[in-house]
């Protein structure tokens, strides 16, 4: 009996006492006989805490290191451009009671916008071929063709980054800075937006490549969940409006593309908490100049994630922390605006599924 | 007459609209298959030249070698992540799918550890691996090891397998379950023999895809697991372990070819790793799929 009661998903009155508490009480007891329920019910719920917990204690230990760099840099972390370690020789000083070497001063400015223009770059450059494969995959090829292809798709991204960013720095930026590169230098107008092609192409190391890279990346995630959605949207009423006389592109248009908006506008964003978070790959080919936007698209700089991973190494020489500290600080902002993108993405689609039909449901 | 044709595209427009629509939509394919097949055709045409069976079995010597610790290094890391966030992952997804109550006002509940799961799969890789340094190896003076890297690729591939598990457990069909109730079975032993069994397929698929993801990691473990010359030893903590995305990572601009060699293999051989673990997978969904049709 009393693993019917506890099985069964019924909501008990509020005020009860008693009965809750025998209802709770022979839960117990049925954990400790040994029964099965209670105890993939307790080790389930226990299991499904630990994302929680982990986030938490993330969040905590990056908001306790960070502190004292907090302290000293001071709001203007946000909007500096500087990254000097200071001299690790001379007799550390004290500001605002933090130990930290003299003449050090940091500003993530640099950091922050090299994370955000490398993955605008990766999105501008991902979602319409994520989408136009996508559409090839559903719409255009023969069974036989799209479903090798989608899995080939699929593979690509589980491709280790490390392996994209070795082919990105010793092979694709190379090849893009001799031959591709200098033919857009060359030929942009010297027009104030377009103007920012212009410029010295550099060595195939920076902020392009990077971003290009990075799209390469998230298409992938993009692609596989657009073809998915597309797959799922009924085909009446892509009938019913090419009978009304759209083409294939008015289809997806009007059709296909409302149809899924809030799973693509998800896709995307997971997409771009990828780019934004992405390490490794773009660590090897930024070109990591720390403290210096980039003047044109082609120049070298670095992201957070990477000043991350480069840059821990020699944090960890600092004897007063500071440095450490800073990094925390760094990956605090990061760790931000990556929770901040993944929980408006779910605002975002759950805003937008309430209006998700706007053509008739076939 | 002016105002029609001024109010509808032209047919004219509309054409070349959809044969730029068709013409972007295959040429953005060649865009995806166009690099990947150059990527992965690029560490093939780099390794294999140079390739000698022999960096299987030898370890790094001087500025040559072999790759041995670091293969069995990323097979150890692979097994414990398995059994770390295996359990911790599909439990997870049983939770969500199975077992979560709904809340005393009727709603779905859970949405909060939801969120956070999502949140979790979305966590910059980097920041997981600075705290496990912090906190772990240096707070815990645990050192470079094993535990705070099985820990941080843990929490880090944990999400996916609670989406494989809970989307996997969400297709059982209603039927098994009340089929199940109406033999008499009790919710948790018909959970092990029915619903869950038929959807361990899926299941093992994202478990397959969580272990592709930890084995092509490098951020995380650079700051946790350490690198060391010597084969994976039996201690938790204390010992660091070697890992094939290290030697990608730090020897590909080396000077020395022999090095540089080293990193391109290792590229080779976590390419193959991944790319066995991703068909299989890929190979037990169609299996299942045929399966169930077979079924229904």
């Amino acid at each position: 009996m009393g693993d019917e009661i506890a099985s069964s998903h019924v909501t008990l009155p509020v005020g009860i006492d008693p009965t809750r508490r025998a209802f709770e009480f022979r839960r117990v007891g049925s954990f400790l006989r040994g029964s099965e329920e209670g105890l993939w019910r307790w080790s389930a719920r226990v299991a499904s805490l630990i994302p929680l917990v982990g986030l938490v204690f993330v969040l905590t230990v990056l908001a306790i290191k960070a502190w004292p760099a907090i302290k000293v840099n001071g709001p203007g972390f946000l909007t500096r451009s500087n990254w000097i370690p200071g001299s690790t020789y001379g007799a550390p000083v004290r500001t605002d009671g933090v130990l930290h070497p003299v003449g050090s001063s940091y500003g993530a400015w640099s950091l922050i916008a090299g994370t955000l223009q490398t993955s605008a770059i990766a999105l501008i450059v991902a979602l319409p071929i994520s989408l136009g494969t996508a559409f090839a995959l559903t719409e255009r090829l023969p069974r036989w063709l799209s479903r090798p292809i989608s899995f080939f798709v699929e593979v690509l991204a589980g491709i280790p980054s490390v392996i994209i960013g070795l082919w990105g720095v010793l092979t694709l930026g190379p090849f893009l800075a001799n031959h591709v590169y200098p033919f857009i230098s060359n030929n942009m107008p010297n027009v104030p937006v377009l103007r920012y092609f212009k410029g010295s192409v550099g060595y195939g190391e920076g902020l392009l490549t990077s971003g290009l890279v990075l799209g390469l990346m998230i298409v992938p995630i993009i692609a596989s969940t657009a073809r998915d959605l597309f797959m799922q949207v009924p085909p009446l009423p892509k009938e019913g409006a090419e009978a009304l006389g759209m083409t294939d592109a008015e289809v997806a248009r009007r059709v296909t593309i409302p149809w899924v908006r809030s799973g693509l506008i998800g896709a995307t964003v997971l997409g771009l908490g990828r780019a934004l978070g992405e390490t490794i790959a773009i660590a090897m080919i930024t070109g990591s100049i720390l403290g210096k936007v980039s003047p044109n698209i082609y120049g070298t700089m670095t992201t957070i994630a990477a000043t991350i991973v480069s840059q821990l190494d020699s944090a960890a020489t600092d004897g007063t922390g500071f440095a450490i500290a800073t990094l925390a600080e760094a990956g605090l902002v990061l760790a931000v605006i990556s929770v901040i993108v993944n929980v408006l993405a779910r605002v975002i689609v759950n805003r937008t599924s309430q209006h998700v039909a706007p053509v008739g449901r076939g | 007459m002016a105002t029609v044709t001024n109010s509808y595209p032209s047919t004219r427009w509309r054409r070349v609209r959809e044969r730029l629509f068709r013409g972007m939509s295959l040429a953005s394919l060649i865009f995806v298959i166009g690099p990947s097949i150059w990527l992965i055709a690029d560490v093939v045409i780099r390794a294999v030249p140079h390739w000698q069976w022999s960096v299987l079995t030898t370890v790094p010597v001087g500025v040559g070698g072999g790759l041995e610790n670091a293969i069995l290094g990323t097979l150890v890391i692979m097994v414990g992540v398995f059994l770390i966030a295996g359990t911790i992952g599909v439990l997870t997804g049983i939770h969500f799918a199975e077992l979560q109550r709904p809340r005393r006002n009727g709603k779905a509940g859970g949405n909060f550890l939801r969120l956070a799961t999502e949140v979790m799969a979305g966590f910059p890789s980097i920041v997981l691996g600075y705290v496990g340094y912090v906190a772990l190896c240096v707070g815990l003076h645990w050192g470079f090891s094993l535990l705070p890297a099985l820990i941080v690729l843990s929490i880090m591939v944990t999400p996916y397998i609670a989406k494989a598990t809970e989307s996997a457990l969400r297709q059982v069909p209603t039927n098994y379950r009340e089929g199940a109730e109406a033999l008499g079975m009790s919710t948790g032993y018909a959970l092990r023999k029915v619903v869950i069994k038929s959807a361990l397929p899926g299941i093992v698929t994202g478990l397959l895809i969580a272990l592709a993801i930890a084995v092509g990691e490098t951020a995380p473990l650079l700051y946790t697991a350490g690198i060391t010359n010597s084969l994976p030893s039996a201690s938790l903590i204390h010992q660091p372990i070697a890992y094939l995305t290290y030697y990608v990572w730090t020897d590909y601009n080396q000077p020395i070819k022999a090095t540089q060699y080293l990193s391109f293999d290792a590229a080779l051989i976590l390419i193959v790793l991944v790319l066995v673990l991703l068909v299989s997978s890929r190979l037990l969904v169609n299996r299942t799929q045929r399966y169930a049709e077979g079924r229904r």
